[in-house]
């Protein structure tokens, strides 16, 4: 009885899971692709929690499904979602060349796990009850892969960094280097002259005795 | 485990590392790209995942983990350079971009 749930459960999954990541390649409009990647990485924790991965499928859900996806729509809603074809753009062979090369790569995919590892994979380790929990889970980020912890976190702080410097404005108070003298700067936006005014700060500062 | 064996898991994670590469090498716009590349990732992942099951080792979640983290950061990166791209008008297509060219 177990058996035959799980199997309906893993094939709402494979539907879900390769209907949606058809539709991220095969929609126009860029906002339908980042709902059907919602999707896609749904069903793909239902897979994680059928292979014991309770953790992985709460962070998936949490990390992907939450954050990096309202980001990602947010800049889509940033730009205006323009809408791109999947077939427009590009050449006729390029079109031809990218459906060959991953058809091939399938087929690679496919025939490896066929030939090669088909009959030894069928047997399985036996798990404990908690194999995947998130004490495991922390206990060996802690103790055997405290050194790849460490540096996600740096490598974390440095994609932080880096949106922050990409995404950030010339400030509005600072001066900007013009260029030397009658040398003429081109600039790919102009902006509006900024306000010359005295600041109330230096007034203010003027009047207080002592 | 009653249910498929690994042998299917893995066979899922190729059909998603096939569509999203499909999608790379097919969609014009960098926003899609970065979509598929997520469904490539997560196809690796699935593929960790099933791998750890079936040896009984959890260090294939940890990896996975690990990639997860990696690919929160690939995508701030990369819409970082789309949202600086739009704001100096470039065109957001991947065939016009090419600058760097030789």
């Amino acid at each position: 009885m177990g058996n035959v749930i799980v199997w309906i459960v893993w094939l709402a999954a494979l539907f879900g899971c390769i209907g949606s990541g058809v539709a991220v390649v095969s929609m126009t409009n860029p906002f339908y692709s980042a709902i059907a990647l919602i999707g896609n990485l749904g069903s793909l924790a239902v897979f994680f929690l059928l292979l014991q991965a309770e953790f992985v499928a709460a962070a998936q859900v949490l990390v992907y499904a939450g954050a990096v996806m309202v980001m990602f729509l947010f800049v889509i809603a940033y730009l205006g979602g323009q809408a791109d074809a999947p077939w427009a753009g590009g050449s006729s062979w390029q079109r031809w060349a990218a459906v060959i090369a991953a058809s091939a790569l399938l087929l690679e995919i496919i025939m490896v796990i066929g030939l090669k590892a088909g009959g030894r994979l069928s047997d399985e380790a036996e798990v404990r009850e908690a194999f995947g929990s998130p004490g495991d889970i922390g206990r060996l980020f802690l103790t055997d892969h405290l050194l790849a912890f460490e540096i996600t976190s740096i490598v974390l702080l440095v994609a932080a960094i880096g949106g922050v410097v990409l995404g950030a404005h010339s400030r509005h108070g600072e001066p900007r280097y013009e260029g030397p003298a009658g040398v003429p700067v081109s600039r790919e936006r102009t902006l509006p002259p900024e306000p010359v005014a005295a600041t109330p700060h230096d007034a203010s500062g003027a009047g207080v005795p002592g | 485990m009653n249910g498929p064996d690994v042998t299917w898991y893995l066979a899922v994670a190729g059909v998603l590392f096939a569509t999203g590469a499909l999608g790379v090498l097919l969609r014009r716009s960098p926003l899609i790209v970065l979509l598929s590349l997520e469904i490539m990732l997560n196809g690796a992942n699935l593929a960790l995942i099933a791998f750890a099951r079936q040896q009984g080792d959890l260090d294939g979640q940890i990896f996975a983990l690990a990639v997860m983290a990696v690919a929160a950061s690939e995508v701030v990166v990369g819409l970082g350079l789309i949202v600086a791209m739009a704001r100096r008008r470039l065109v957001l297509d991947v065939d016009e971009l090419t600058t760097l060219r030789g």
